[in-house]
């Protein structure tokens, strides 16, 4: 009898990508919670059964909610701030992109 | 044990004043509350307990929203910052929620393990690292605070309720700040375009000001075209022929060829500034990715430089053009 490596992932996984933004689903990992419906400022998460399923993946703008409350890592994206002062500031000082507050459209 | 402070659901003179300065940018980093526990109404062991940021605004928006309830407020140390933006940058957090629960001893106040925070702080919050780390499960609730009572009802939000929405007014609102942040480039720009082209030059500055910074954000949805970028050189078209426009109605031409290049040449002027504007505009909308923002960057900040080097050059041309340049 082979011994086998016992893993919880199938060898291929499955994921759903776009051109416009960096949001990645892996849909074997979801384990249908819903937290990621709940977060979502934009509706790009839905209930389809057992799974929830990408509604509308243009309407992401990479706010990191739902990476950050998905309990199964089903979720990626390269989350930041989409503001332009702020990365035009970055890109002129050379530093890293300031945050909102005392360094950055406050005087 | 810290104490428990007492607020209202109405809004007092002083916090309406406090926010109408906030709203015109005054004193922008000044607009915060003590962080800490509150006490709205007069709330039992197992009241419900709701968590903001300690930027004043937000504060008053839970306040008002959940007006006439007895509720416990959780207001986090994020510096006077408002709940999307700590959230973005992760002082609304975790490790915050965890370290105001120990400090205000929550635990002991309230018997019920459940904290309802707003879902506009989810990109900041991992909810089951919070419920590992306090015992306090996390609820989302729904984006506006206006939503609350309803949401309250049985604990759920509808649809709309998660969807976060950039209306008119909440368009609107932002104007007066955009206008005093941006003075400290405005008014220099003025008084150099009034010595330059006189009083046109200081009509162009407001045509760039009002089309920019009122014009922009009051049509954002409205305008074709996707990006903050691409919108903006549309109204900064417009603006420019309106400009060229009131110089005709003024008693100028814009027939012949020095007068057209001219027209050209304000209009190449005009546009960029504004569109400039409405591509910082994405820092201020809830509906900007870093990705799109990135992307506008690298494709139209050279576009923009392009255009004011040829308006420049064509704005030479009309002007030395009747003094013997032949064309």
């Amino acid at each position: 009898m082979n011994i086998m490596q016992v893993t919880d992932e199938p060898v291929s996984l499955e994921v759903v990508a776009n051109e416009m933004n960096t949001l990645k689903y892996y849909p074997q990992r979801c384990v249908n919670c819903g937290m990621c419906i709940n977060v979502c400022p934009h509706g790009v998460f839905m209930p389809d059964g057992g799974k929830v399923k990408i509604a509308d993946h243009s309407g992401c703008i990479e706010c990191g909610a739902c990476k950050m409350n998905c309990p199964a890592a089903a979720i990626d994206v390269d989350s930041g701030v989409g503001c332009a002062a702020a990365m035009i500031r970055a890109a002129l000082t050379g530093k890293k992109e300031p945050t909102c507050g005392p360094d950055c459209c406050s005087n | 044990m810290s104490e428990i402070m007492a607020t209202t659901g109405e809004l007092s003179a002083s916090d309406r004043r406090d926010h109408i300065l906030a709203r015109i940018g005054w004193d922008r980093m000044g607009h915060k509350v003590v962080p800490g526990l509150y006490r709205l109404g007069d709330p039992a062991p197992d009241a419900p307990v709701f968590v903001t940021s300690n930027y004043s605004l937000s504060f008053y928006a839970l306040r008002s929203g959940i007006a006439g309830m007895d509720a416990y407020i959780l207001v986090l140390d994020t510096h006077g910052i408002n709940v999307w933006c700590a959230a973005g940058k992760g002082t609304f957090g975790a490790e915050e929620i965890i370290k105001r629960i120990e400090v205000t001893r929550l635990r002991e106040v309230v018997q019920q393990r459940t904290i309802i925070l707003p879902q506009l702080g989810a990109p900041g919050v991992n909810a089951h690292e919070v419920r590992q780390r306090s015992g306090f499960k996390v609820e989302y609730g729904p984006v506006l605070a206006s939503d609350v009572k309803e949401y309250m009802k049985d604990h759920r939000a509808t649809a709309e309720m998660r969807r976060v929405r950039f209306p008119l007014r909440d368009r609107m609102v932002l104007v007066p700040v955009e206008v005093v942040n941006y003075s400290k480039f405005l008014i220099p720009a003025a008084l150099v375009m009034l010595l330059l082209g006189g009083l046109m030059g200081l009509f162009a500055v407001l045509v760039v000001a009002i089309f920019g910074l009122v014009f922009f954000p009051m049509f954002l949805p409205f305008i074709p075209t996707r990006q903050f970028s691409s919108k903006g050189l549309i109204i900064g078209f417009l603006g420019g022929l309106v400009f060229v426009s009131s110089q005709v109605w003024l008693g100028g031409s814009i027939f012949g060829m020095t007068g057209l290049i001219k027209a050209i040449a304000e209009v190449l002027l005009i546009a960029p500034p504004v569109a400039y504007f409405a591509l910082n505009f994405t820092g201020s909308s809830p509906i900007a990715s870093r990705t799109g923002v990135k992307r506008e960057i690298f494709r139209y900040i050279p576009m923009f430089v392009i255009m004011i080097a040829l308006g420049a050059i064509l704005i030479a041309i009309s002007a030395f053009a009747p003094l013997g340049w032949s064309l």
